[in-house]
C-alpha cells in the first residue's frame, strides 16, 4: 500500500507546491491532500475490508448454509494464497476463463446456493448498502501481498482471452473515440491532473494492477478490479458492461498477462 | 448513425500483413478479432437505449485505426484524412470565431455524454469540450493534462488570419482530417459540439482578449 499511496501524495503534494499562492484558489487539491493524510494516517481503511472479507468467508451463509472455505480459486480448494496474483485463470469444471469475482460468484452458487441474482445483487457498495463482494475480493487479494502476478496465459483458452481482452483495449468507439490505449496507452500522461500508466508495458502494467483491489479515498470505498474497468468504459462514454462479461474478463486476462512478474501490493489505496 | 454511410467503403485492411516501419505488426487479437468483437458486443445489456449501442459501433477511421494501434501506414492514414476533411460542415452564419467567454466555459467543462446504469449524466447535461482533459490552454488552469500538446498563447502564436481561423475550426470540428488516428475527438461529426460552440472554443483558441492568448 505504502508505495502507491505515497507516489499519490507526492503528486499531490508537487502539484501544490508548483502552484504556490494559488493553493487557496484550487481548494479541490487541498481537499484531496486533506484525505490523503486523514487515510494514511488511520492506516489504508481497505484493512477493514479485508478483516470483513475474512468474516465473510467463514461464515455459513446461504440456503446451503456453507462457508466459503471450500471454494477453489485455482490452487485448489481453500487454498487462497496466491491465488489472486494467478487469475484470470482457465478453469476446468466451468469450461471458462475466470477472473476472481466470477469465480467468487461461482462459489458463492455452487457451495452456498445463492442464485446469480443474489450472489450478485451488490457487486458494488452504493451509501448505506455495503458489498459482501467487495470485502471478500480484498480479503482474497490480501492473500496474494508480496507475490509476484503470473497469468502466463499458457493454456490455449486463457491465450485466447488475453488476444481478445488486447483487442477490446486497441477497439475505439463511442462519441469521444475512446478506446482504453488512447488514456492508458503511452508513457507519462495524465488527464487533468490524474495520471495515466501505459498499461502495455510490464512495468505500467504492473504498476497498476499489484495494487487491486484498491481503496478509492474519492468513493469512500475499495473498488474491485471489475469496478475500475467498467467505470473506465462509462469515462469512454460506452454503456456500462455487464458485471462478470467476458470482455471484462478478457481485459483482466490481458493487463495480467502484461503485468506478470510484478509483485503484488494489496489493497491499494486511491485517489 | 450517418457518418457510418459517409466513411464507410473507404479502405478495406488485409489483416494480415500489417507492417511499420518494414516491422511487422499483428493487430491486435490477431486471429482471436472476430472473436473479441464477438465477446465485446454481448457484454452490454439489451434493454439499454437504442442510442447507447449505437455507441458501441465503429465507423471506418475507427476500425482502421484499431486494427493499426492508431499509428495507420502512411497512405491508409491519407485515405482517412481525407474521408473525415469531407465531413466537416460550418456553421449557418459563416463566421467561425465567435465569443471567447463562452468558449472559455465550453472548454473546462467535463461532464456530460455518460450514460449506463450506476452514475449517468441527467439528461440535457451540458456536453463539454474537456479541452483540459489533454491540453493546457489558459495560464490560470492549472489542471490541465498532456495527452495532446500545451496550446497555451495558441493565437498568439500562430496568429489570427482566416487560414488560422479555419484550422482551428476544422480541427475541433474532425481532428482527423488531419491527423488520422488522433487520440482526440471528432468534436463535431459527432454532434457532442454544435458549429456555433465550435466557433465559440475557436475564439479562446485565437481571440487576442482570450486568456489562452493575453496571460
Ligand atoms: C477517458 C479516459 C479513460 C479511458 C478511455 C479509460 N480509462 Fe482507465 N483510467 C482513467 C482514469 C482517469 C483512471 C484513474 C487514475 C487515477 O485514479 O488517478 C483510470 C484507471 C485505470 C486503471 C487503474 C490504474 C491504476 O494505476 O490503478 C486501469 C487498470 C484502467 N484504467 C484500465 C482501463 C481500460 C482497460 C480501459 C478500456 C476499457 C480504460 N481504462 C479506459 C481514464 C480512462
Ligand atoms: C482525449 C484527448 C484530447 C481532447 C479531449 C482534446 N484534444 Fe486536442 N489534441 C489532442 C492530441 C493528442 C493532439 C495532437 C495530435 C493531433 O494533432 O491531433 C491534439 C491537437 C490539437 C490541436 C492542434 C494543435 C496544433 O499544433 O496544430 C488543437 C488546435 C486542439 N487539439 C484543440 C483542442 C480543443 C479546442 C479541444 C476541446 C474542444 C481539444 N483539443 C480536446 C488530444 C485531445
Amino acid at each position: 500500500m505504502t508505495q502507491v499511496s505515497l507516489k499519490a501524495l507526492a503528486t499531490v503534494v508537487l502539484a501544490v507546491a508548483s502552484i504556490g499562492s494559488t493553493l487557496a484558489q484550487d481548494s479541490k487539491i487541498a481537499d484531496e491532500l486533506a484525505k490523503y493524510r486523514e487515510a494514511l494516517a488511520d492506516g489504508n481503511p481497505a484493512d477493514l475490508f479485508e478483516v470483513k472479507g475474512e468474516g465473510l468467508w467463514l461464515e455459513k451463509r446461504g440456503p446451503k448454509n456453507a462457508s466459503l472455505e471450500q471454494c477453489d480459486l485455482g490452487q485448489g480448494p481453500g487454498k487462497l494464497e496466491g491465488a489472486y496474483a494467478s487469475l484470470p485463470k482457465y478453469f476446468k469444471d466451468t469450461n471458462k476463463v475466470m477472473d476472481v469475482e466470477s469465480r467468487l460468484v461461482h462459489c458463492m452458487m455452487t457451495l452456498q446456493g445463492f442464485t446469480l441474482a443474489e450472489a450478485t445483487k451488490q457487486w458494488y457498495s452504493k451509501p448505506g448498502k455495503d458489498s459482501d463482494i467487495e470485502a471478500l475480493v480484498t480479503f482474497i487479494g490480501a492473500k496474494s501481498n508480496g507475490m509476484k502476478i503470473k497469468v502466463p496465459a499458457t493454456h490455449p483458452e486463457e491465450a485466447k482471452m488475453a488476444k481478445m481482452g488486447e483487442y477490446i483495449f486497441y477497439r475505439r468507439s463511442g462519441p469521444q473515440d475512446f478506446s482504453c490505449s488512447i488514456c492508458h496507452g503511452q508513457e507519462g500522461k495524465r488527464i487533468r491532473l490524474q495520471e495515466l500508466g501505459n498499461l502495455t508495458t510490464q512495468e505500467g502494467a504492473g504498476f497498476a494492477m499489484k495494487t487491486w483491489p484498491s481503496y478509492r479515498v474519492s468513493q469512500g470505498t475499495v473498488w474491485t478490479m471489475q469496478r475500475r474497468l467498467i467505470d473506465c468504459m462509462r469515462q469512454a462514454r460506452w454503456p456500462e458492461p455487464n458485471y462478470l462479461a467476458d470482455s471484462i474478463i478478457a481485459l483482466e486476462t490481458y493487463l495480467q498477462k502484461t503485468a506478470t512478474g510484478t509483485v503484488m501490493e494489496t489493497p491499494g489505496i486511491k485517489r | 448513425m450517418k457518418l457510418k454511410i459517409a466513411l464507410f467503403g473507404l479502405c478495406t485492411v488485409a489483416l494480415s500483413s500489417l507492417s511499420f516501419a518494414g516491422k511487422p505488426v499483428e493487430a491486435p487479437g490477431g486471429k482471436y478479432a472476430d472473436d473479441a468483437e464477438q465477446i465485446f458486443r454481448a457484454s452490454f445489456r439489451e434493454d439499454g437505449p437504442k442510442e447507447w449501442k449505437l455507441r458501441l459501433m465503429q465507423d471506418e477511421t475507427m476500425q482502421t485505426c484499431g486494427t493499426y494501434r492508431d499509428n495507420p501506414p502512411r497512405k491508409i492514414g491519407q485515405q482517412l484524412e481525407k474521408a473525415n476533411m469531407a465531413t466537416i460542415k460550418y456553421p449557418a452564419s459563416g463566421k467561425l470565431m465567435g465569443n471567447w467567454k463562452e468558449g472559455e466555459k465550453l472548454a473546462a467543462v467535463g461532464t456530460g455524454g455518460h450514460v449506463g446504469f450506476i452514475q449517468p449524466d441527467p439528461p440535457g447535461r451540458l456536453k463539454g469540450g474537456n479541452c483540459y482533459a489533454c491540453h493546457q490552454l489558459a495560464k490560470k488552469e492549472i489542471a490541465y493534462g498532456t495527452i495532446g500538446p500545451s496550446l497555451q498563447h495558441f493565437g498568439k502564436i500562430r496568429g489570427n488570419s482566416p487560414e488560422m481561423v479555419k484550422y482551428a475550426y476544422d480541427k475541433v470540428y474532425n481532428s482527423n482530417a488531419f491527423t488520422a488516428c488522433t487520440n482526440m475527438p471528432r468534436f463535431g461529426l459527432h454532434g457532442w459540439l454544435t458549429p456555433e460552440q465550435i466557433t465559440h472554443i475557436v475564439a479562446f483558441l485565437i481571440d487576442p482578449e482570450s486568456p489562452v492568448n493575453k496571460d
